[in-house]
């Protein structure tokens, strides 16, 4: 495993551009303690969203995943573009007549989206941790250490993503192409889920259910946006409506098995791929 | 002798092409083999299947024995493709780390690799930098690092300039003098005729020879006849009982033979029927006549073997 997990660092940290993008992937994450810093003049109050309990204790572990979570399109172009440089410099070929199996191959890409996702998950548990004994309001061990699942939903979405991207980049081998076939596969899922489905089933509780299974619908329930639970957003929206159905934020674990599904399911398809292309 | 790789009745099928038909191949330790055939003739094809990049429609092959899988036993072997792979924003010398990872060998023989093939004193510049003989050479260094039991090389030269082809051949050579079994696939025969000791024609996925270099140009030969009146000469040809065929090249005849004639009998033969001789040459077919020949036999007729 070692050895697998050496091979593709070298592969990726010897190519400029994947250097610099996973760099600036890690600052960007950074990017979410400037978030503290902002000052708005809202209604004539000026409001500094750190003092508005957005680094509050347990709600930071559910805000800064979320957020965080949006940077992994970053990350998306490396993964692509490291299976689709292995085509495209003849590579792949090279490294099985080189003793590689295709096993082998796959697993230590594989291998290596599951290290940058923990990567990313123990940077992100560091920044908030900081970021939460900085400014939050409560930091009684009890209540730092609640809502800590988050981190577990936001790995699980990071390696569900990147295998979607693995899969993706094995099936069509370019980058750029592989890349548009993900965002239109996003678009898709919205179709399926506000067009299609609710005049196939006629109703929309049914088509959302239904849409729960899709990949990319799947990873998103894992972390649910955490903005309407924001207590300043909270004050003023009930302050305008008076009744509002309380939302359900907490992650699932049927919702994390649904993204294993596929996980397995990417990498399975991505193996049966690999092993009848000839090449 | 020790056995590297045995293939039985291998075959493959791109939907409706056959690219392998039926090959049948033992490698022995020690012996350099030659792969010939024009384009498309399924050359890499073959060689593809072994090297585990290629799946076969059906058919077997095993390396050594078959004792171990084939991707292990390919850390044993050593082989370059048609055209050199390597990451381009790596050096040489970082390219051949990386494939040390994957043979899961050490380090150590990378210099020694590198100066064997001349690239020394560039190990450090990038692949993407390389001039296509120096990626070539590099693809070599890198198919040695392992000291294979089988080196295999697919086109070596092929794209090269003539200085490029000439260091190629030299290393090849080099190798080959230290006991390295070599196989060599390429459409140059003269490549083969040079190193190779057996040698295998296929045409259009078939097999058409399989023995050694010699027993292939160790055929009658042929005879390069002018005298003033070539087509009485040829119809006199055609009455001889060990003719097979006669035909004109460069206002020459040349009297191919079904059965050994001596050019003197040939020629007192020609004599008593009245034909004076302005020219008579006994000729052995070149390797790449040969093969021309043997490749257009079988144009139209299937395999006879």
């Amino acid at each position: 495993m070692k050895r697998l997990i050496s091979i593709e660092l070298q592969k990726l940290w010897k190519n400029k551009a994947s250097r610099v993008l996973t760099l600036s992937y890690f600052i960007l994450l950074t990017f979410i303690a400037l978030v503290a810093s902002i000052n708005f003049k809202f209604l004539g109050f000026n409001i500094r969203l750190a003092d508005q309990g957005i680094f509050n204790f347990p709600y930071i572990w559910h805000f800064n995943t979320w957020t965080a979570a949006w940077a992994k399109l970053f990350l998306a172009i490396v993964i692509v573009s490291m299976i689709s440089n292995e085509y495209s410099y003849g590579t792949l070929k090279q490294n099985l007549i080189d003793g590689m199996s295709k096993k082998e191959f796959l697993l230590s890409k594989f291998l290596t989206v599951v290290l940058i996702s923990l990567v990313s998950t123990i940077f992100i548990f560091a920044l908030s941790m900081i970021l939460g004994l900085c400014f939050s309001s409560y930091t009684e061990a009890g209540i730092i250490f609640t809502d800590l699942d988050y981190l577990l939903g936001y790995f699980v979405k990071l390696v569900g993503f990147f295998s979607f991207c693995l899969f993706l980049a094995i099936l069509i081998k370019r980058s750029a192409f592989a890349l548009g076939f993900l965002f239109i596969w996003f678009i898709f899922e919205g179709i399926c889920e506000h067009l299609i489905l609710p005049r196939v089933f006629g109703s929309d509780a049914i088509a959302e259910k239904i849409v729960n299974f899709f990949p990319i619908e799947a990873m998103a329930n894992l972390i649910k946006e955490p903005i309407s639970r924001f207590q300043a957003y909270k004050a003023i929206e009930n302050q305008l409506t008076t009744n509002s159905i309380p939302k359900d934020y907490t992650m699932h674990w049927c919702d994390i098995l649904i993204v294993l599904m596929w996980i397995t399911i990417f990498m399975f398809l991505s193996y049966k791929l690999l092993k009848k292309r000839d090449l | 002798m020790e056995t590297i790789l045995s293939i039985t009745n291998l075959n493959k099928r791109y939907g409706k092409l056959q690219a392998v038909k039926d090959v049948s191949l033992e490698i022995h330790k020690g012996n350099v083999y030659g792969i010939l055939g024009p384009n498309g003739s399924g050359k890499s094809t073959t060689l593809g299947i072994v090297l585990n990049v290629v799946n076969k429609t059906s058919g077997e092959y095993k390396w050594f024995g078959g004792a171990m899988q084939t991707h292990e036993a390919l850390k044993k072997v050593g082989a370059i493709i048609e055209r050199p792979n390597f990451y381009p924003y790596m050096t040489a010398s970082e390219n051949l780390r990386l494939v040390c990872k994957i043979k899961n060998i050490n380090y150590t023989k990378v210099d020694e690799k590198l100066e064997l093939v001349g690239l020394s004193d560039r190990k450090d510049s990038k692949f993407s930098a390389f001039s296509l003989g120096m990626k070539q050479r590099l693809a070599i260094a890198s198919a040695l690092l392992n000291d294979p039991e089988i080196l295999i090389l697919d086109e070596p030269t092929n794209g090269l300039d003539p200085q490029g082809i000439h260091q190629i051949r030299d290393i090849i050579r080099l190798i080959a003098a230290q006991g390295t079994t070599i196989l060599l696939a390429s459409h140059l025969l003269d490549e083969v005729e040079k190193v190779c000791s057996h040698v295998l024609v296929l045409r259009k996925g078939e097999i058409l020879y399989s023995g050694s270099v010699d027993g292939m140009s160790a055929n009658q030969g042929f005879f390069e006849l002018d005298s003033d009146n070539n087509s009485n000469l040829k119809a006199i040809l055609s009455q001889h009982p060990a003719v097979e065929k006669t035909t004109e090249e460069n206002g020459k005849i040349l009297v191919y033979l079904k059965e050994p004639l001596e050019a003197a009998d040939l020629n007192s033969y020609l004599f008593q029927k009245n034909i004076i001789l302005s020219h008579l040459v006994l000729r052995k077919n070149s390797l790449e006549e040969q093969f021309l020949e043997l490749t257009n036999q079988h144009q139209s007729t299937p395999i006879k073997k």
